[in-house]
């Protein structure tokens, strides 16, 4: 599969077809969800609401997390809110390139997860709108797809970590970002500072707060012009 | 159950908040060229944040086990240009094998 990052007028066929593989990965995150949440005794309609009205990977396993071992809503909010933080800053990285008013800006946005962020990025902080969206829609359906499957069926998280599952998206991301790092110069020493941030923090602050503080590496950019 | 349905809500909220901001306030307009050039490094900033916190990271510890076998072989086969299905393939195929065997 070839990432597209050739393209230059994007279309949303082209950005679904990106998306499958992430679908697929989402698929069997929506499947994990499911069963855990059933297995917290949240009954069936609640986890599948859930999915349809937040959409949100990162944000539901952290409530899973936080009621799951006792804590509160609020601290659940919380928790979720700190994760999802990462979507501010990509939200601004796109806006320029989204269409209509502040409504339709807004719902626009809602496009934004990880994957169809990154695949959507064109270099130079430009990004490829319909690509975005339409890379997004597989998700959408199999992140709910997969959270109905996962209530209606039993046991079957156990076989997530046997079959590497879990790694398909930071196995994902680490391919994407092999491509971004082919820039050279700059973009390097932002990964770097990236990371050296996010293992540092990891252990000292909740989950969440190093991928947004890891985005420090990018003011790097603020320094000098030569790209 | 109540608390279950108070969080649903409110998580739904807040992400839909966070993610229509940054459009809503930015709107169309195009950004100061300091600010695109922070935007553009942004991709592999969060990247990488998002690779070491979800192969190193684990219920706010460091760890390192399968995962980052996989995620190496994952980044080695798109180093030497193998098609990305390819690669997130192995790295699970690494990881599972590494953990059936020890």
């Amino acid at each position: 599969m070839s990432i597209g990052k050739e393209r230059g007028g994007g279309d949303y066929l082209a950005g679904a077809r990106a998306g499958l593989p992430f679908a697929l990965a989402t698929l069997v995150l929506g499947i994990s969800f499911g069963v855990l949440a059933r297995s917290l005794g949240w009954g069936i309609v609640a986890p599948i609401v859930f999915s349809v009205i937040a959409f949100s990977g990162s944000a539901q396993f952290a409530v899973v997390a936080v009621l799951g071992a006792g804590g509160g809503a609020l601290a659940a909010i919380v928790a979720a809110v700190l994760l999802n933080s990462r979507f501010l800053p990509m939200g601004v990285a796109v806006a320029p390139f989204l269409k209509g008013g502040p409504l339709r800006r807004a719902l626009e946005g809602q496009a934004v997860v990880d994957a169809s962020w990154a695949l959507a990025s064109r270099g130079g902080g430009r990004f490829d709108r319909e690509y975005m969206i339409g890379a997004t829609l597989p998700q959408v359906v199999a992140w709910i797809g997969g959270t109905v499957v996962g209530v209606l069926s039993s046991d079957v998280v156990g076989d997530v970590e046997r079959l590497g599952l879990d790694v398909i998206f930071p196995a994902f991301f680490m391919a994407l970002l092999v491509d971004e790092l082919r820039a050279g110069g700059r973009t390097i020493a932002a990964a770097l500072i990236a990371a050296v941030l996010s293992l540092a923090l990891v252990p000292w602050v909740p989950p969440g707060v190093p991928v947004i503080a890891a985005c420090a590496g990018a003011l790097l950019g603020l320094k000098g012009s030569s790209s | 159950m109540t608390t279950l349905w108070v969080a649903i809500l409110g998580v739904a909220l807040a992400s839909a908040a966070i993610k229509a901001l940054g459009p809503v306030v930015v709107g169309g307009r195009e950004l100061p060229s300091s600010a695109s050039a922070v935007i553009a490094l942004l991709a592999p900033a969060l990247l990488t944040a998002l690779v070491v916190t979800e192969t190193f990271g684990e219920d706010g510890h460091l760890v390192l086990d399968e995962r980052a076998a996989g995620v190496g072989v994952a980044a080695l086969a798109i180093a030497l240009r193998a098609p990305v299905l390819l690669a997130v393939a192995l790295a699970a195929l690494t990881t599972a094998l590494l953990r059936a065997f020890f």
